[in-house]
């Protein structure tokens, strides 16, 4: 029956990518008109007034990488702070029709980390432990700020490697907040109510079932939640099941849409990044690399999850359909796969299938896609850390022409690569680090369900998800104890940070640098050599870091399925 | 200079690389090369363990062994570039020998003294067959000096007060005549005691790019420790444990000991090079800053074009006889020793078969050339005729003739303003009062350069040509000679002026240069090229000095700085593309046991896709092909990439191809023909 669906397998892929494709590029205008206006009248200039006005001196001047890097900072403790306010303080705040009780203080720190940094890492149920109070001004409120910081912080970065002083934090913030996630959040959401998504403000249902059972049915202002969830690549579900609950993705269409609505900003983002730094062609070539890696791993997840999940190996169950365990039906067979990828790719982490469920190699693909974290990547995020892969693309590249090596005509020197190998030894560290120590002591041993090649995936790939502040979980993790709270909570905050100033502070030292005119002899970064070059050191510098904590997990447990 | 051994791998220069290869295991010169460092440390482990490694004592004693040879070969590879560079730097010390100097004080009393005692500032007087005692200027005489201990050249050169030619370096001899010189440097720091320092690389730093590629090297080192170190707690949630050689000899393979090896090779090799071709450079930025360069500034004459203009046609005026306007620009060159003049006698023998006369001094006065007169010419007196004959710049014999109260052919001016436009220049030619016509003389360029120049243009180089000639003049040689731009009437002001507008526009500027008037521009150039024949001032302000004084060789100069840094990048792709094949050697031996269900290997053996003997001859033809490599590519490293006039897309194209695709491929063969052998041999 579902391999005769109209949207069988590859179809779906195809409408969602090539729609976003050409989404995207209007998108990617709108982006650099809002966030970085260059005009100086018109609706846009009056916006742009406003939020000079709002802040006061804050918001006064254009700063170098240090003083933005500072504002950017500042608000995010803020945020954090804020955020664990309202939540140690749940029982006692407005909005808890329900009645939700107090949070466990580590759960309450790894939460407020979870979501000031994008990440939506959940150890808790939101249906269970959250209050609509709690899920609005605590979570939904960070979903909106801490995405606009990652949009804010690209928009800086480019404005450097344009030779121009980063900018404004706080007035960049509020340009993406409000001239960007706003509106297309609205209008997402309209789209969802209109699917069948639940938009209340009220408490739970009690309903009585045909049986004569009570049963407590939740809901909540989820189509608002959803919205912004998908869009800022946060992923944190209003329920715990996230996107495979039927209020929370209740039917193919709003599948589509939400699965649209996760990659079409982060796409956006690469144009934004194209625009300002004035090479539109580098920002194709960037867009086709990523592409690549997108559809290679899209490949194989999709080639891994036709066939049955290895557990039916020699049952006499039809072995025609793939594997469905943990998929939704209402959504088709190809709408695990590519949602699994694309979630991965970017740093959303929602999910509209169970990972732990998926078969052992496509288990994998998210991995890779989280190790590398720059496949589009999260909104601004994803785009910043491509760029700390170009410097040493660059850096190689360039001298392999002859040249000491530079970026969009400022030279690469030994400040610049320092720090972009800094950002890249902080990700493996908080990825390798975190697991060796909870797969060698009591603090994880014990904690996944399964044991072997496949717990030890768990734990890979939660430390995995916290380092790229990804928030998918693979499940079957026991993970909300106070040493996965501290731990994940702590690489939460290191990997969205370090990741931020360092290549801030890389595009504040080009920013000062002669730049150099370009001939034939200086490397072109917007022909497909230079794409082929950037997807080399990606694999080269990024993945082959991974490969042997890869063995150990998805591929010994994949090599022991085939035996 | 004395001619170092040619050959890569002559054995004058491998025996003492063998003995320097085991003096730079001293930790404290390996501390410099993180790379080279962490291979030291995991060779000691492994040394260590070797005791206590029981049933494994054969493997772990040879993996110890290999370890070590790897360092050995990264410090032969060192050596050997320094080698070269020793060879000559002995040499140039020969001719260092401390002599005796005279110094005057004074109303012409000299005194003797040791070289070694002058001071900057003191004047010398050296006669013919003494070595001058230290560099200076030559301020009184002329002399022809052997220059060969330093340059090599055999044929002596002329040094003269005054002008463009007046500095000596000490350790040359002087072969005819006497000449005063004042000393301009210090003891110690002179140009051969500089030359030596640069050649012995003593005091070698490393460059801007070189640190930079360090840095990224102990970067991705020490990422590969951690993906090392965290392996052994994976280990143990699978239940295995990996002993710290296997380990070792993991992170060995991994971490980029190919390029960590060779890096120093490479950058001494690159200045060595430039010595070979005769060009010294002040330090190591020079040179990598030679390959950055996209603008060169050229002086036409001698680079460009041959250093003489030539006669190439006479052009008569109205009624008068080309025969007979060629035998009087003939009569009036006999005694003009220029090229120009010589090729007009040429040029009137091969068109007329006029034969060049001997005119004794009785009857023929010659009046030579001036830059006041702007003419040269002849007096005839001899019988009864009495013939004046000049020629010169048109406006010069213009106004002759007209003192002579004659007058100047208006077609005679016309054909003389279309030579000028054609790039050439005219001389008129006058006997008496009468112009006879126009001699056509032209800048002859040199063969193979406008090819040259469509090379330089593919790579991305614009060349400038700079000229005193009129801008007609300059665009029309500049056309022939296919050069970018050129820079007519050019002044040294000019030149300073078109060298920071060039760099204010983003480019590179690369310039030749000789006179004292060329110092302010060679130094604002970011390569400056002085000629070694120049004055101390302008081999002072430039970052390289040509001793064969070929302002060509900047071209070739900028080849091997961009080769140099090409050869960096090469390598560091082709080290961190070998990674993928050693994974699969060694991950598949270590893993080999994890969670295998009966007697036989677990399921990651599957990962064994090269079908390698023993997890033990794996790990072994892993680290042995690391090592290997090196030796391997210590050739490459001291010669360099093959370079080639291409644009930067297409040089990338190939270098990813070769050392890239490469790079990957190259030890899935290699690892897996060692492990044949050490099954063969029996050593596994």
């Amino acid at each position: 029956m579902l391999a005769n669906s109209p949207f069988a397998g590859s179809s779906l892929a195809v409408l969602v990518l090539v729609g976003c494709a050409l989404l995207s590029w209007p998108l990617g205008r709108w982006l650099r008109a809002a966030m970085d206006p260059q005009t100086a009248s018109g609706p846009l200039a009056r916006c742009d007034a406003w939020f000079r006005r709002l802040g006061g001196g804050a918001t006064a001047g254009e700063h170098g990488w240090r003083r933005y890097c500072v504002q950017l900072l500042v608000f995010n403790v803020v945020m954090f702070t804020v955020g664990v306010l309202l939540l140690a303080l749940q029982p006692g705040l407005p909005l808890n029709p329900d009645g939700k009780g107090a949070l466990e203080w580590s759960l309450v720190f790894h939460t407020g980390a979870s979501f000031t940094t994008n990440t939506n890492l959940q150890h808790y149920s939101g249906e269970v432990a959250m209050s609509h109070g709690s899920q609005l001004w605590a979570l939904m409120w960070q979903q909106f700020v801490s995405a606009a910081t990652g949009l804010a912080a690209l928009t800086a970065l480019a404005r450097g490697l344009a030779g121009r002083p980063l900018g404004n934090f706080f007035v960049d913030v509020q340009r993406a907040t409000f001239l960007v996630l706003l509106p297309l959040s609205l209008l997402v959401a309209c789209l969802l109510v209109l699917g069948g998504m639940p938009m209340t403000l009220d408490g739970a249902v009690q309903a009585t079932t045909l049986e004569g059972a009570v049963q407590t049915i939740a809901r909540g202002p989820v189509a608002a939640f959803v919205a912004i969830k998908q869009l800022g690549t946060n992923g944190g579900g209003f329920f715990g099941p996230n996107s495979t609950h039927p209020f929370e993705n209740p039917s193919f269409a709003t599948n589509v849409v939400t699965t649209m609505a996760l990659i079409v900003l982060p796409m956006a983002c690469v144009w934004l990044f194209g625009r300002i730094v004035g090479n539109r062609r580098h920002a194709v070539v960037l867009f086709a690399a990523m592409s690549v890696l997108l559809l290679a791993k899209l490949g194989v997840a999709m080639a891994c999850e036709s066939a049955p999940t290895p557990a039916f190996a020699g049952l006499p169950v039809a072995g025609d359909v793939g594997n469905l365990e943990g998929k939704e039906l209402r959504f088709g067979p190809g709408a695990a796969p590519l949602w699994a990828v694309l979630t991965t790719c970017t740093s959303n982490g929602s999910v509209n299938c169970m990972h732990d469920s998926l078969n052992p190699l496509t288990g994998l693909v998210p991995m890779v896609g989280m190790w590398l974290n720059e496949t589009f990547g999260g909104v601004g995020v994803g785009m910043i850390n491509l760029f700390v892969y170009l410097v040493l693309a660059v850096f190689v590249a360039g001298m392999m022409v002859g040249r000491t090596p530079e970026y969009l005509s400022r030279r690469v020197e030994v400040h610049e690569v320092k720090l972009a190998v800094l950002a890249m030894f902080a990700h493996a560290l908080c990825i390798l680090g975190g697991t060796a120590l909870f797969a060698a002591t009591s603090w994880g041993i014990g904690t996944p369900n399964d044991p072997g090649a496949h717990g030890f995936s768990e734990i890979l790939y939660e430390f995995t998800s916290a380092a790229a502040n990804n928030g998918s979980g693979f499940e079957g993790l026991g993970d909300n104890t106070v040493p996965w709270n501290v731990a994940t909570g702590l690489v939460m905050l290191l990997a969205r940070f370090v990741p931020i100033v360092l290549p801030l502070a890389i595009a504040g030292a080009l920013a000062g640098k002669r730049t150099t005119a370009a001939s034939a002899g200086t490397l072109a970064v917007d022909t497909p050599t230079f794409g082929v070059m950037v997807l080399a050191t990606i694999v080269f510098l990024g993945a082959l870091t991974f490969l042997p904590a890869a063995a150990l997990g998805p591929i010994a447990e994949h090599l022991q399925t085939v035996r | 200079m004395a001619k170092p051994p040619t050959s890569l791998f002559a054995a004058a220069l491998v025996r003492p690389a063998l003995v320097q290869a085991v003096r730079k295991l001293d930790p404290r010169v390996l501390a410099r090369n993180p790379v080279m460092f962490v291979t030291m440390l995991g060779a000691v482990v492994t040394t260590v363990a070797i005791p206590t490694a029981g049933e494994e004592l054969g493997f772990v004693a040879q993996l110890a062994a290999w370890l070590w040879f790897t360092l050995l070969f990264a410090n032969f590879a060192e050596a050997m570039a320094e080698g070269r560079g020793k060879a000559q730097a002995d040499a140039l010390r020969a001719a260092r020998s401390d002599t005796m100097a005279n110094r005057l004080i004074g109303q012409g009393r000299i005194e003797p003294v040791a070289a070694s005692a002058l001071r900057k500032g003191d004047t010398v007087v050296v006669a013919v067959g003494e070595t001058i005692p230290a560099d200076g200027d030559v301020v009184d005489g002329i002399a022809s000096v052997d220059e060969s201990a330093i340059t090599g050249e055999s044929a002596p050169v002329i040094r003269e007060s005054g002008g463009d030619r007046c500095a000596v370096s000490g350790g040359t001899r002087v072969l005819s005549d006497r000449i005063v010189v004042r000393i301009t440097v210090e003891r110690g720091h002179g140009f051969l005691d500089r030359m030596i320092a640069m050649v012995e690389g003593a005091r070698r730093q490393k460059t801007p790019n070189e640190v930079a590629l360090t840095v990224l090297l102990a970067a991705l080192t020490l990422i590969f420790l951690l993906v090392c170190v965290t392996l052994q707690p994976f280990g143990q949630w699978a239940g295995a444990s990996f002993s710290t050689p296997v380990l070792v000899a993991l992170l060995v393979c991994l971490i980029p000991t190919t390029i960590g090896a060779l890096i120093s090779a490479i950058g001494i090799s690159g200045i060595d090079r430039l010595i070979q071709r005769n060009v010294l450079a002040t330090s190591g930025r020079a040179v990598e800053a030679a390959g950055d360069v996209d603008v060169l500034m050229l002086d036409k004459t001698g680079t460009i074009t041959l250093g003489n203009r030539m006669a190439t046609a006479f052009l008569p005026a109205p009624g008068i006889a080309a025969e007979r306007l060629a035998d009087a620009a003939q009569l009036a060159s006999l005694a003009d020793e220029t090229p120009e003049g010589r090729s007009i006698v040429v040029l009137a023998k091969q068109q007329f078969q006029l034969r060049g006369r001997e005119v004794q001094a009785p009857h023929a006065t010659f009046v030579p050339f001036t830059a006041q007169t702007r003419m040269s010419g002849v007096d005839l007196l001899g019988g009864a005729s009495k013939r004046r004959i000049r020629k010169g710049a048109v406006e010069a014999v213009r106004e002759f003739v007209a003192a002579q109260g004659g007058a100047t052919d208006p077609a005679v001016l016309a054909t003389a303003e279309s030579v000028a436009r054609g790039g050439g220049t005219a001389l008129l030619v006058a006997e008496g009062s009468q112009v006879l016509g126009v001699v056509h003389l032209k800048d002859v360029v040199k063969g193979g350069i406008k090819q040259r120049f469509a090379q330089l243009r593919a790579v991305g180089i614009r060349t400038v040509m700079i000229t005193g000639d009129n801008p007609l003049t300059a665009a029309a040689i500049a056309a022939e000679a296919g050069v970018d731009a050129f820079l007519a009437q050019a002044t040294p002001e000019t030149k300073l002026a078109r060298i920071r507008e060039e760099q204010a526009k983003g480019h590179l500027v690369a310039m030749t240069g000789d006179g004292t008037n060329d110092a302010p521009a060679l130094a604002q150039a970011d390569v400056g090229v002085a000629m070694n024949t120049g004055t101390q001032a302008a081999r002072e302000a430039g970052n390289m000095v040509d001793l064969d004084s070929n302002p060509t060789k900047l071209l070739e100069i900028v080849e091997i700085g961009k080769q140099l840094i090409m050869t960096r990048g090469a390598l560091t792709t082709f080290s961190l593309a070998n990674d993928l094949a050693k994974y699969f050697a060694i991950l598949p031996a270590m893993f080999a046991g994890i969670y295998a269900t009966g007697p036989g290997p677990g399921p990651l053996a599957a990962l064994d896709v090269m079908h390698l003997h023993s997890p033990h001859s794996a790990i072994l033809a892993a680290v042995v092909f690391n090592a290997l490599v090196i030796l391997l590519l210590i050739p490459l490293a001291l010669r360099g990439v093959a370079w080639r006039a291409a644009g930067a897309a297409a040089v990338l194209r190939r270098n990813l191809l070769v050392y890239g695709l490469g790079g990957v491929l190259a030890p899935f063969v290699g690892i897996k023909a060692l492990d044949l052998l050490l099954v063969a041999l029996h050593l596994v």
